[in-house]
């Protein structure tokens, strides 16, 4: 199981800096819970950016990024 | 493309269109270097509402009714229109409040600043220097674990909509010409372009910077945060546009004494905009997106818009506010105060998560 980062209801940026930890600690796989379109604009632009590959699917109210590198 | 505003093109585009209208808004009557300027308007409306009493400075500004409706109309068709709240609301209050005071002890918003800066008024400078100061020491908090907590779903969605019908309220108000009621009529109103433009100026603002995301406090956070460029291109097209657009009708300025709305107190300015800038970055946005994110339903940025309406009557009624002939007499110890609390408040929100 990949360690999961719950970005739901956080005001910005810290969806984008909770995102950034986790590059920073070298998790290759994680996933990531969000529900704003701006957190998912933003977070889906950092991964993108630090090459990770993004696989994108919805559960109940929120999107989950399955993110490897 | 799902959202063609949220690209470099868009943000790049939105930075230009909103940089025209505020350039062609000044033209058509706004003050100078005031296209748009989201705490002097606020301030203008709060005294029109009667929470201060200088005539000169009071008028329900239709480019805040705009922005506000604007962004609803926007997230509403793009399904982005949700009731939240609840994410330290009282503290956000008064980090609006001080956005304000500092905001007037400076003599404009960030928007102001960059529109300043654009109209030659050097003074600007000494403003984006302190707020890159807040910013960047609000960022530090932020990289560290700071938050105000989560937000969640309201249970029904009626606070969500107070701000926008607050908003169609206000706009009900102005045209029947509300502004002219108050004890200071005629030509003590403040200066302003005609209600409709200013309306439809307001509307499109709303609507872009809905989509685009433009936020003139995120642009400098970002850099801080994850050094990335994509708000700043909206801003730098923001505000080179108006430079240009100020060059060809006329309206470029340059120099630091005798600017429209402005004051060489170059400490107060450095130091009222840092104030400001902490208390956006900690609210997670500038003026302008506090207004966009209320009119998506947000109460928490609703909240900070109220705190913004106080501050501009506290402001003006215990003498907070500076002028073009300097500080006002408690200008300095408010903006003093208001760090303080900003600091407080960083640091009792900010608790280290393992990493």
């Amino acid at each position: 199981m990949s360690k999961q980062i719950d970005t739901r209801g956080l005001s910005c940026p810290q969806p984008v800096v909770l995102v950034m930890r986790e590059i920073q600690a070298g998790t290759h796989s994680f996933t990531v819970l969000l529900d704003s379109e701006v957190a998912q604009e933003n977070v889906r632009r950092l991964l993108e950016s630090k090459g990770y590959t993004i696989n994108q699917s919805e559960s109940d109210d929120s999107v989950v990024y399955e993110t490897s590198k | 493309m799902k959202n063609f505003f949220a690209s470099r093109p868009g943000i790049i585009a939105s930075g230009l269109i909103i940089g025209a209208i505020a350039v062609v808004l000044q033209k058509l009557g706004n003050p100078g270097n005031m296209g748009f300027c989201m705490a002097c308007f606020e301030r203008d409306t709060a005294g029109a509402l009667g929470l201060h009493s200088v005539g000169k400075l009071q008028y329900v500004r239709p480019e805040i009714i705009g922005i506000i409706i604007g962004s609803m109309l926007v997230s509403l068709t793009h399904g982005e229109f949700r009731s939240r709240g609840g994410s330290s609301s009282v503290v956000r209050f008064f980090l609006g409040m001080f956005a304000m005071i500092g905001a007037l002890v400076f003599l404009g918003c960030p928007w102001r600043a960059f529109l300043r800066l654009a109209g030659g008024d050097w003074n600007a400078v000494l403003g984006i220097v302190g707020l890159v100061i807040g910013v960047g020491v609000g960022a530090q908090f932020l990289k560290r674990g700071f938050s105000l907590g989560r937000a969640r779903p309201t249970e029904g969605s009626a606070s969500g909509w107070m701000l926008p019908v607050a908003a169609a309220a206000l706009l009900a108000l102005a045209v029947a010409g509300f502004s002219k009621l108050g004890p200071d009529v005629g030509d003590k109103m403040a200066p302003h372009a005609p209600l409709w433009i200013s309306l439809v100026g307001g509307l499109i603002v709303g609507g872009l910077a809905q989509r685009s995301r433009f936020c003139t406090m995120g642009a400098l956070r970002d850099l801080f945060i994850v050094r990335d460029m994509h708000l700043l291109l909206g801003i730098v097209a923001f505000t080179v546009t108006a430079f240009v657009l100020n060059l060809v009708l006329g309206q470029f300025h340059a120099g630091f004494v005798g600017q429209p709305a402005a004051h060489n107190q170059h400490i107060w300015n450095v130091l009222g905009m840092a104030l400001s800038g902490l208390c956006f970055v900690l609210a997670g946005g500038c003026p302008g997106r506090q207004l966009i994110l209320a009119g998506e339903g947000d109460n928490d940025s609703a909240v900070f818009v109220l705190g913004m309406f106080a501050g501009a009557g506290v402001a003006h009624n215990f003498g907070l506010t500076s002028s073009g002939k300097g500080v006002g007499v408690f200008g300095p110890t408010a903006t003093i105060i208001g760090i303080i609390f900003c600091l407080v408040v960083a640091m009792v929100m900010t608790k280290r998560r393992p990493a």
